[in-house]
C-alpha cells in the first residue's frame, strides 16, 4: 500500500489565518484548520452572513479551544447577578468577549439577530470588548446565547468577579469630564469679556466695563463651586491630617483670586482676575483627567475569583445539576470536565486524573493523580472527566487562602511622590513670602499691602508645578503603552524608577508558555522521522501539533489504520511499517523512564526508537535581560517548580543562593518581605495565581503574558511577553520621566519668580497674570510631551 | 451701542444651550465608547448576497 500524497505546505486556514501544518477540512473550496473553523463559516454562510469574510481577510480565531459548558446559565441566582435589566418581556445583558479585536467581530456580533430571531439588539464596545445584548426572554435564555456566541467563536468570558459589577468608575470619569466643560466654558466666555478691558476702553464705553465685570464674577461662581472644589476638599482633609500637598497652595490661589476679583468688581476698583482663575482651573482638571485617562480597559484588580468558574455541575442522587461556588460545601461531589478548573481542594474519586498546575504552583509539566489522592483547588484537567469530592469550601483551599493575607487588606503604602515633597516645601516658601512682603508694604504704604499679600498668592498659584507631573507621566504611559507595557495608573512610574531588586517567577514568566521546545532522546534516522510527521499529523491533539511544527517535514505518506486514544497515544500503519507514539503506558513500556508526562515515546513496528521530551524555552532576550540586569542590580528567582532547571538558570543569578525552586504562594510572599526589610526596592514578574501574593507584596508588581485580555493576577502592570527584553529601557524611561519632571519644576519656578517680582512690588496687573499663567502652562505642556518622547527615541521605545 | 446688552444676552443664553446639549450627550452615555460608532457607520445596511470571492480579490 504505497500512495504518495503532498499537500502543500502553503495552506492557511480561511477563518482563522493560521497555517495548516496537520489535517485540512474543505468546505466550498476553502480550506480550514479545524472543525471549529469550519462550522462557523457553515454557520455564517447558511445566514447570509459571509459579509464578516469581506471587511477583514482573516477576521477569526482559532478555535481549537474546547468549548465551555453553560449549564450554569440557568441557575437563577447567576443569571440574575450578570443581567443588567429585566421585565417580562425582556431582558438586556452584557457580557465580555476577549476575541473581539475587528471591525468584522462588530459587524457579526451586531447582526446576531439574523442568527437568532429572539434577540432584538446587540451593540458592541469595542475598546471594553463587551457586547451588550436585548433579548426575548420567551424566545431565548442566556445559555442560549452564551452557546450561540460560542458556536460562532465568539465565546463570552464570564468569572466571578463578573457577577459583582462595578460601574463606579464611568460615574467618577463623567463627572470630571462635566467640570472640564463647565471650566472650559466659563473660562472661554470671560476671556472674550476680558479682552476689551484689556485693549483698552473709551470713555463712552465704560458702562460696559461695569455689565462685562458683572458677568465675568458671575461665571466665576460655577468654576470655583463647582469645577474646583475637588479642590478645597483635598487641601481641607490634607490639611486636617496635617499634610501639605500641591492642593493647599492651588486651593489658596482659587479662593485668593476669586475674593479679590469679586472684591475689584462689585467695588468697581478694577478688572479681577476671573479670566486667570478660569483659565487655572481648566488647565488643572485637564492635567487630572490626562493624568487619570487609561487607554486600554484592563483590570488590574483581578483575583482568584476571575480565574475560577461561576459554577461547577454537581453529582446528585438523581440529576447532575450546576451550583455556585460560594453554594458549594465540604462533602459535595463534584464532575470536572476535560479543561475544566477544580475550584476547591478536593479528593479524586472516579476518573484519569492529568492536572495543569502550572498557573497555581508554577509547575510546568501535568501531574497524573491516582484515586483517593487531594488535588488543590485551581489545577486544571486537561483529560476526559472526573469525578471528586470537596473537602474544603472554595475559600478556604490551599490558593485562595492566599487572599486571606493582610498584603491583601491593607492598601499598598506609596512613597511620596517628588511632587508631594517639593510641594511641602513650596507651600511654605510661599507662605513666608506673601506674609513678608504684606509686612513690608504695611511698613512702607499699608494700602498696598493687602494687594501685594494676594497678588503673591495669586501669581505664585503652582499651576504650571501642578502639571508637569500628570503631563509627564501620562506621556510616559502612552510611550509605555505602544510598547505593550501597561500601567495601573501614573504613580507606577515613579515607583518602577526607584526599583533595585528584581525577582522572577520562573514558569511563564522566564519560560516562554507557547515556544516549548522538543528534543529527541535516542537514534532516529530521517526517514523514520519522516514516518513519525505523517503520523503525528493526524492527531489534533497538542503534543502532536507540536512534534509536526517541530519536525517540519511536508506530507508525504498517507496513514492506514489510524486509531487514537486520547490522551494516551497514536498508531497506524505508514509506508508500511507500523508506528506508535505516545505515552509509556500506551506502548506497554517498562515504568523506568516514565519519570514525566510530557515525553512522547516512539516505537516503528515493535522496536522502541526513543522519545521525544519538552524543554522549555526562556522567553526572547531573556540572556541579554538577565546580563545587563546583573550588572547594576540584585536578581533573585522564585519558583514553585522543582529544581530541575537549576543548573542552567544558575549562570544568570550572581549565586544559587538567589535561586529557590518549590516555592510555595506564602513562601514567596514571605521572601519578598524579607527583601523589603533589608530596605530593598522590590519589583516582582510574576504570571500566575501563586504569584499573587508576592506581586501584591513588591514595591511593583508586573504580571507578564502573552495575550493581555487572559487572565492575569492582581497587579500594578501588565506587560506582554514580547516585550520582556525591554524592562531595562522602560527602567530608563521611567527615570528619564522623573528627570522631566524636575527640569520642568525648575521651569515653572522661574514663571513664578518672574511673577513674583511684580507681584512682591504691588505691581501686579490683571493683564500681567493673565498673560503669565497661560503662558507657562503651554510651555510645561509642550517641554514634557516633547522631552519625553526625545527620551523614548533614545531608549528605543519609539 | 445698547444692543450689545442684547448681543452678549443671546450669545450667552446660545453657548448655555450647547453646555446643555453637551450634558445630555454625556450623561446619556454618547461620548463613554468613542470608537466603535466610527467603525459601525461604514458597514453596508443591506446584507449582501454577493459572493465572498470579493475578499480573497478585493483586499489586497
Amino acid at each position: 500500500m504505497l500512495k504518495e500524497k503532498v499537500i502543500s505546505s502553503e495552506k492557511y486556514c480561511f477563518h482563522c489565518g493560521e497555517h495548516i501544518i496537520t489535517k485540512v477540512y474543505v468546505q466550498d473550496d476553502r480550506c480550514f484548520c479545524c472543525s471549529g473553523c469550519k462550522t462557523i463559516y457553515e454557520i455564517l454562510t447558511e445566514h447570509n452572513l459571509s459579509n464578516y469574510y469581506v471587511y477583514n481577510k482573516i477576521p477569526g480565531k482559532t478555535q481549537r479551544k474546547i468549548a465551555s459548558n453553560f449549564d450554569y446559565l440557568e441557575v437563577k441566582q447567576v443569571v440574575n447577578k450578570l443581567i443588567d435589566f429585566e421585565d417580562k418581556n425582556r431582558t438586556i445583558v452584557t457580557l465580555y468577549i476577549p476575541a473581539i479585536h475587528c471591525s468584522s467581530c462588530i459587524w457579526l456580533l451586531e447582526h446576531l439577530h439574523l442568527l437568532q430571531s429572539g434577540i432584538l439588539q446587540s451593540r458592541i464596545d469595542f475598546l471594553k470588548k463587551q457586547v451588550s445584548i436585548t433579548f426575548k426572554n420567551e424566545l431565548i435564555n442566556l445559555k442560549q446565547i452564551a452557546q450561540l456566541l460560542s458556536s460562532i467563536g465568539y465565546e463570552p468570558l464570564i468569572s466571578l468577579q463578573d457577577v459583582v459589577k462595578n460601574s463606579q468608575t464611568i460615574q467618577t470619569d463623567r463627572s470630571l469630564i462635566t467640570k472640564i466643560a463647565v471650566a472650559g466654558f466659563c473660562f472661554g466666555n470671560v476671556m472674550l469679556l476680558s479682552f476689551p478691558d484689556y485693549f483698552g476702553l473709551d470713555h463712552f464705553e465704560h458702562e460696559f466695563k461695569d455689565f462685562f465685570g458683572w458677568l465675568n464674577l458671575a461665571f466665576s461662581f460655577p468654576v470655583v463651586l463647582y469645577s474646583g472644589s475637588d479642590y478645597f476638599v483635598s487641601a481641607w482633609t490634607n490639611l486636617k491630617a496635617k499634610r501639605l500637598n500641591l492642593d493647599f497652595p492651588l486651593a489658596l490661589g482659587i479662593l485668593v483670586m476669586f475674593l479679590r476679583s469679586a472684591y475689584e468688581i462689585i467695588s468697581q476698583t478694577g478688572a479681577g482676575f476671573v479670566d486667570t482663575l478660569c483659565g487655572l482651573v481648566f488647565f488643572l482638571l485637564i492635567g487630572k483627567w490626562m493624568q487619570e485617562r487609561t487607554f486600554h480597559h484592563i483590570s488590574f484588580e483581578r483575583d482568584y475569583r476571575s480565574y475560577f468558574p461561576v459554577a461547577v455541575t454537581v453529582i446528585g442522587d438523581e440529576i447532575d445539576r450546576p451550583i455556585q461556588l460560594g453554594d458549594l460545601k465540604a462533602g459535595d461531589r463534584i464532575l470536572i470536565r476535560s479543561h475544566e478548573i477544580i475550584p476547591a481542594d478536593a479528593i479524586l474519586l472516579k476518573g484519569e486524573a492529568e492536572i495543569d498546575f502550572s498557573f497555581v504552583t508554577g509547575e510546568s509539566i501535568p501531574v497524573k493523580k491516582i484515586l483517593g489522592e487531594i488535588i488543590y483547588a485551581g489545577g486544571k484537567q486537561l483529560s476526559g472527566s472526573i469525578e471528586m469530592e470537596v473537602i474544603k469550601p472554595v475559600s478556604q483551599s490551599y490558593l485562595t487562602q492566599l487572599w486571606n493575607n493582610s498584603a491583601f487588606i491593607e492598601e499598598k503604602k506609596r512613597i511620596k511622590t517628588f511632587t508631594d515633597t517639593a510641594s511641602k516645601y513650596f507651600s511654605v516658601v510661599l507662605l513666608c513670602i506673601a506674609i513678608t512682603a504684606g509686612a513690608f508694604w504695611i511698613a512702607i504704604d499699608p494700602s498696598k499691602a493687602l494687594a501685594a499679600f494676594t497678588a503673591v498668592l495669586i501669581i505664585a498659584c503652582p499651576c504650571a508645578l501642578a502639571l508637569s507631573s500628570p503631563f509627564t507621566l501620562a506621556a510616559v504611559l502612552a510611550v509605555f503603552d505602544k510598547n505593550r507595557f501597561y500601567l495601573k495608573n501614573t504613580a507606577i512610574v515613579e515607583e518602577l524608577a526607584r526599583i533595585n531588586t528584581y525577582v522572577f517567577d520562573k514558569t511563564g514568566t522566564i519560560t516562554n508558555p507557547d515556544a516549548a521546545s522538543l528534543y529527541f532522546n535516542g537514534k532516529v534516522t530521517d526517514q523514520q522521522m519522516q514516518l513519525i510527521s505523517d503520523l503525528s499529523r493526524n492527531s489534533g491533539h497538542l503534543l502532536s501539533r507540536e512534534l509536526t511544527k517541530f519536525i517540519n517535514k511536508p506530507a508525504v505518506f498517507s496513514v492506514q489504520e489510524y486509531t487514537e486514544k486520547i490522551g494516551r497515544g497514536i498508531s497506524g500503519e505508514v509506508n508500511g511499517k507500523y508506528v506508535k507514539l505516545g505515552s509509556s503506558t500506551f506502548l506497554n513500556l517498562p515504568l523506568t523512564n516514565s519519570s514525566t508526562g510530557s515525553s512522547i515515546h516512539v516505537m516503528i513496528d515493535d522496536v522502541y526508537i526513543g522519545f521525544f521530551m519538552i524543554r522549555q524555552q526562556w522567553r526572547s532576550g531573556f540572556k541579554d535581560l538577565m546580563l545587563s540586569l546583573s550588572k547594576r542590580s540584585d536578581l533573585h528567582l522564585l519558583s514553585g517548580d522543582r529544581d530541575h532547571e537549576k543548573k542552567q538558570l544558575i549562570p544568570f543569578f550572581e549565586d544559587s543562593r538567589k535561586l529557590h525552586f518549590e516555592q510555595s504562594p506564602q513562601d514567596k510572599l514571605n521572601y519578598i518581605q524579607q527583601l523589603q526589610k533589608k530596605g530593598k526596592k522590590v519589583v516582582m514578574f510574576g504570571d500566575g495565581l501563586n504569584d499573587s501574593g508576592a506581586l501584591k507584596q513588591s514595591d511593583l508588581g508586573i504580571a507578564i503574558t502573552d495575550n493581555i485580555n487572559n487572565f492575569s493576577p492582581g497587579c500594578d502592570a501588565i506587560l506582554d511577553g514580547i516585550s520582556f527584553h525591554k524592562i531595562p529601557q522602560f527602567i530608563q524611561q521611567a527615570k528619564d520621566g522623573i528627570k522631566v519632571i524636575r527640569i520642568s519644576f525648575v521651569i515653572s519656578l522661574v514663571y513664578n519668580t518672574v511673577g513674583l517680582y511684580f507681584a512682591v512690588q504691588g505691581l501686579l496687573s490683571p493683564l500681567k497674570a493673565a498673560i503669565l499663567m497661560p503662558l507657562s502652562t503651554i510651555t510645561i505642556i509642550l517641554f514634557t510631551s516633547i522631552t519625553v518622547r526625545l527620551f523614548a527615541r533614545k531608549n528605543k521605545l519609539l | 451701542m445698547n444692543i450689545i446688552y442684547l448681543l452678549i444676552g443671546c450669545s450667552i443664553l446660545l453657548a448655555l444651550i450647547f453646555l446643555a446639549a453637551f450634558f445630555w450627550a454625556s450623561k446619556s452615555g454618547q461620548n463613554d465608547d468613542m470608537f466603535t460608532p466610527a467603525v459601525r457607520i461604514l458597514f453596508d445596511d443591506e446584507i449582501a448576497d454577493k459572493e465572498i470571492e470579493i475578499s480573497d480579490q478585493d483586499h489586497t
